[in-house]
């Protein structure tokens, strides 16, 4: 049960590995994008599961509540969310572009027309 | 207008790249976004000056007390660099119209200085800011416009140099957020100089190991450290002149002040080099990174490239001396700091002149370029001669400190192992020099210069902005006590077991 109780924990840390590992062994550029996304979003869970406070409530001041979860980290993910969209929305203009100029989105078949020329 | 002060150099190059966007005149643009960065460079040496007469300054954001609110906090070690950066960010600007026009296609040139302004921003706020997630999100802000600028290359290999570059920097950049997180768990705040007083009281925990061990490895990927430097030679290659020359001189030195930042202010050193075995870890990294950076810039054809392989070795010289954990090894990184952004800023903007009249950087389609581009071939040479170390140049002086330093330490095989690298820099820089001055019997050198190219000598605003940089490694070179003394201060206050 000890185990369980870290449940989101282990999701980050599954979701983070997993996200590492297509970034890593994916030749695909548009998958390691994904994988890159997957990886950003197991951070943005460790965030937000940092906030939770156990028996806390959503941070609006009332006078029935006394406990209250922490917002900051919500707020910071947020930030970070954005950033993400734009790095993904880079990523892909630039696969775009490399599907122009080299007709393909294969990591090896790139370096090879490369070696060709 | 005084009391904003800190804030005014980040805030500049910010507003003002959005309004670049309305110019679309490609002159226009270039001329408004010159004007930026040198208001920017003003605004740095005012703020300079006044850190250096009184002390650390402090700004609260929209007038919320730290630790609540954002604050900017300018001590004498980002001062430093900030002066670095906007001097260098004018300086490049000042000679990039001609080349930009050549290698950016002419529909983008007004994006690219968009983007060249939100990467100066992104960069100065790095080094503004005392807050650690404001940090994480300037970072991103000039990563990624630095991926946007590297796409512009000319070759279709900069699409991929600049994806490469995307991912591996935006891993190193979600590193430093995880760490950043955990710091913010462990303490409850994000304020850099609220989280070093706070630290000690936590205790020691694997949380505190693990915050420091992902915050180190996410900044060495944005440092292009030894191993994990594989992105920074294809990006600095294919990038446009302009880009790289900027890029080399500026944006290294900012994650090594974000090393030296949570090394030694936000850890204590004792923490951060003493405890953990970091020392020998920056330590045999550097010196492997002089080494292989070296051996490797000495087998590349194209000299652009080599340079970049250069750059992986001078970063080499910087982490050796942070990894060193003394006052005098930090003053010796922050001072080689200084001094490597001059060299590598005109070493760049030679091969930019290069490339602007002869159309490649290969080193054997340089031949005979010294008499044909005298001018630029002999502030390559100076600006050479103080990547090497000559006594007389700016580059002596701090490896004469990295040295110094090392044997202060008693660490002599380092200063053996550092002197031996500033060898190695001396055979690829004479591979130039001999082709450029003395082209020798090998195929025909005449054959290969290019006889389209019209004028003798680089455009005149790139030979400038070329000779402030040469000259300024002459000047710093027998003139040593700004960059000595500033990052000695630096150092001093850094290194302090409790902040001023």
């Amino acid at each position: 049960m000890e185990a369980l109780s870290h449940f989101n924990y282990w999701v980050v840390i599954v979701l983070m590995m997993l996200g590492f590992f297509i970034v890593i062994a994916q030749p695909n550029l548009v998958k390691k994008l994904i994988g890159l996304n997957i990886f950003q979003t197991s951070v943005f869970i460790l965030y937000i599961s940092s906030g939770k406070v156990i028996g806390g409530s959503a941070p609006i001041l009332s006078e029935a509540i006394t406990v209250y979860s922490n917002p900051l980290p919500h707020v910071l993910i947020l930030t970070a969310i954005v950033v993400g969209i734009a790095t993904t929305s880079v990523g892909l203009a630039l696969v775009i572009r490399i599907h122009a100029a080299y007709g393909s989105v294969d990591e090896n078949e790139i370096l090879r027309r490369d070696r060709e020329c | 207008m005084l009391s904003q002060l800190p804030i005014l150099p980040v805030l500049v190059p910010l507003l003002a790249a959005p309004a670049c966007l309305l110019i679309r005149r490609p002159r226009s643009a270039w001329l408004f976004a010159t004007a930026v960065a040198a208001v920017t460079f003003a605004l740095t040496v005012q703020l300079f000056l006044r850190v250096a007469e009184d002390g650390v300054l402090s700004y609260a954001l929209g007038g919320w007390p730290p630790p609540w609110g954002i604050e900017y906090r300018i001590d004498s070690l980002n001062a430093l660099v900030l002066l670095v950066v906007t001097a260098i960010a004018a300086v490049v600007l000042l000679g990039a119209h001609g080349s930009i026009c050549r290698e950016v296609p002419a529909d983008r040139i007004g994006l690219f200085y968009v983007a060249f302004l939100l990467c100066l921003a992104g960069l100065l706020g790095i080094l503004a800011t005392g807050d650690a997630f404001n940090l994480f999100v300037f970072l991103e802000i000039s990563s990624l416009s630095t991926y946007a600028m590297v796409a512009l290359g000319r070759d279709r290999r900069a699409l991929v140099s600049a994806f490469n570059y995307l991912v591996m920097g935006t891993i190193g950049v979600t590193f430093i957020l995880i760490g950043i997180g955990f710091l913010y768990m462990l303490t409850g705040t994000l304020n850099m100089l609220d989280l070093a007083q706070r630290l000690p009281g936590v205790g020691r925990s694997y949380t505190e190991f693990s915050a420091y061990a992902f915050i180190v490895v996410g900044v060495c990927l944005k440092l292009a450290l030894f191993p994990l430097h594989f992105w920074l030679p294809g990006a600095y290659t294919y990038a446009p002149s302009i880009v790289t020359a900027f890029l080399a001189a500026t944006s290294t030195k900012v994650a090594v002040y974000v090393l030296v930042r949570f090394s030694f202010t936000v850890f204590r050193v004792e923490f951060s080099i003493m405890a953990l075995s970091l020392q020998s870890l920056l330590m045999t990294l550097g010196l492997l990174a002089i080494v292989v950076g070296s051996l490797v810039a000495i087998y590349e054809a194209d000299i652009k490239r080599a340079i970049a392989y250069s750059s992986v070795a001078q970063i080499g010289y910087l982490v050796v001396g942070i990894g060193l954990g003394t006052v005098a090894g930090l003053q010796a990184s922050l001072i080689h700091l200084f001094n490597h952004a001059l060299m590598k800023g005109a070493l760049f903007l030679a091969l930019t002149a290069f490339i602007y009249r002869l159309g490649s950087s290969r080193v054997k389609h340089l031949a005979n370029v010294g008499h044909r581009m005298p001018l630029t071939t002999a502030a390559f040479t100076i600006a050479g001669l103080s990547l090497i170390g000559m006594p007389g140049t700016a580059g002596f002086v701090s490896k004469w400190y990295l040295v110094m330093a090392a044997i202060d330490s008693g660490q002599w095989w380092v200063a053996a192992l550092v002197v031996m690298g500033s060898l190695l820099s001396i055979v690829y820089i004479w591979r130039v020099v001999e082709i450029a001055y003395f082209p020798t019997l090998e195929g025909g050198a005449g054959s290969t210069i290019d006889a389209t190219a019209s004028g003798p000598e680089a455009p005149r605003l790139l030979l400038c902005a070329l000779w402030i940089l040469a000259l300024g490694n002459l000047y710093f070179g027998l003139f040593a006590d700004l960059p000595v003394d500033t990052a000695g201060r630096a150092a001093a206050t850094v290194m302090e077991a409790d902040m001023p």
